[in-house]
């Protein structure tokens, strides 16, 4: 038995994998900026807000939680516009991520959140500053430096993630793997380049995001 | 046309749950196994072993389960073997959940002071009896929440078997779909069947954990 590989059948076919390369980035850096955003606000309503935010929070957290990335896009991009609410694949793929990892981010926040020492918060309320500024200063720059491992893995799941948006016919790199093995039928080098690339996405983000957190996000 | 009742909607996935359960099992346990072996091999410090598996476990945390998938679908076939969504989704989830299951059991077994390895050591346990004896049995108290845990991991992934045709619960939500053209109703229901699987899995995983910490306080 003799197997043949042709890698160069699908490397050739570079302007598509390059482009999916671009949409699979696209789609991690919109969402990882929202999804963060929103997993700060909601990590702070589980921790200061009312009771009947708390629940609302704490029941959106466990749903996404205890249910599949696929079945979520699916249920945004199939399921919405039965709702009324049409979507193009891009932005269903972006609102699903979105969804996705704030229910992550908001637990991973808000256990920096709790490790915050009490004495902290005395100190900055004594200084006069509103509960915003307690938060916005004091308390969440800490926080996320301490859960910031923690965080940058969860986006990078969440990357490795989209590849199912592919499934749904947004152009990411899963999506053009797919387009090139059902031109040339070159299905396994075509999945196996697709793969290593993720695999040099994921390492290349993890040490940018490792690199950016310090300098951007809490100062050194 | 055959008209579909929530009651049909709701059977039907109910049936196909049975094949996300056995999906999972299959992967949890053939990735357990899978995984303590690669945990011992770690451990047994032969040469180029610890390099070896961590680059395992990296090439499966670091790529998308989906291609795994696909690679294990079209691989198997390269070899000229007729695959099965079956066999395929199988093999992808187990080498999936033993990548994901050694590292966390590395880290439980880590945790075991060092003194416990030489204190075996000193009574002339060979590495076996020192595994079997010392380490595992504290290991294994350690593990059980984190393992628990990623057992709900194992039945999300399971959802992404549907792409390469293999019929469970996501894609049996797909069909009933494409019969009755009510997605927002079948995809509900399909969130909630995985929602009532995943969230009874969690709840015990959290509530081990506690009482492990109350235990250590």
């Amino acid at each position: 038995m003799r197997i043949d590989l042709d890698f160069l059948a699908v490397l050739s076919q570079w302007p598509l994998l390059l482009k999916g390369v671009g949409w699979t980035l696209a789609l991690t850096v919109i969402s990882a900026t929202i999804g963060v955003m929103v997993g700060v606000a909601c990590a702070w309503s589980r921790a200061n807000g009312p009771v009947w935010l708390k629940w609302v929070v704490g029941s959106y957290v466990e749903l996404v939680r205890n249910t599949p990335f696929i079945v979520q896009l699916f249920f945004i991009y199939f399921g919405l516009p039965a709702a009324g609410l049409k979507l193009s694949p891009e932005v269903a793929s972006i609102i699903a991520m979105v969804v996705n990892l704030s229910a992550y981010a908001t637990e991973i926040i808000r256990a920096g959140i709790e490790a915050t020492p009490k004495g902290q918060i005395e100190a900055a309320m004594s200084l006069a500053l509103n509960r915003m500024q307690t938060f916005t200063r004091v308390v969440l720059p800490p926080a996320l430096k301490k859960v910031w491992p923690a965080m940058v893995s969860q986006i990078i799941i969440v990357m490795l993630g989209s590849a199912v948006c592919g499934q749904i016919s947004t152009e990411e790199l899963s999506y053009a793997a797919n387009l090139i093995q059902s031109r040339n039928f070159r299905a396994f080098e075509a999945f196996i380049v697709a793969t290593l690339i993720y695999l040099v996405l994921s390492m290349a983000v993890r040490h940018l995001l490792n690199w950016l957190g310090p300098r951007f996000l809490w100062g050194r | 046309m055959v008209d579909f009742s929530l009651w049909d909607i709701f059977r039907n996935l109910l049936l196909a749950t049975r094949w996300t359960v056995v999906l999972s099992l299959i992967a949890f346990i053939g990735g357990g196994l899978v995984g303590l072996v690669l945990l011992v091999f770690r451990l047994s410090k032969t040469p180029g072993a610890n390099k070896l598996v961590g680059g395992y476990v990296q090439l499966f945390q670091g790529t998308p389960l989906l291609m795994q998938l696909f690679l294990s679908y079209f691989g198997i076939a390269l070899f000229g073997i007729n695959t099965s969504a079956w066999v395929a989704a199988a093999l992808a989830l187990t080498l999936y959940t033993s990548a994901f299951l050694t590292e966390i059991w590395r880290g439980c077994v880590n945790s075991i002071p060092k003194g416990q390895w030489e204190a075996a050591q000193s009574l002339a346990l060979n590495f076996p009896e020192q595994l079997r004896y010392v380490v595992l049995p504290q290991a294994v108290k350690i593990a059980i929440p984190p393992t628990v845990g990623f057992l709900v991991q194992v039945i999300k992934g399971t959802a992404l078997a549907s792409v390469i045709g293999f019929v469970e619960l996501t894609k049996a939500g797909t069909m009933i779909t494409n019969a009755t053209f009510k997605p927002f109703l079948v995809y509900s229901c399909l969130a909630l069947m995985y929602f009532a699987l995943c969230f009874p899995i969690s709840l015990i995983a959290h509530r081990l954990e506690r009482n492990m910490n109350r235990g250590r306080q």
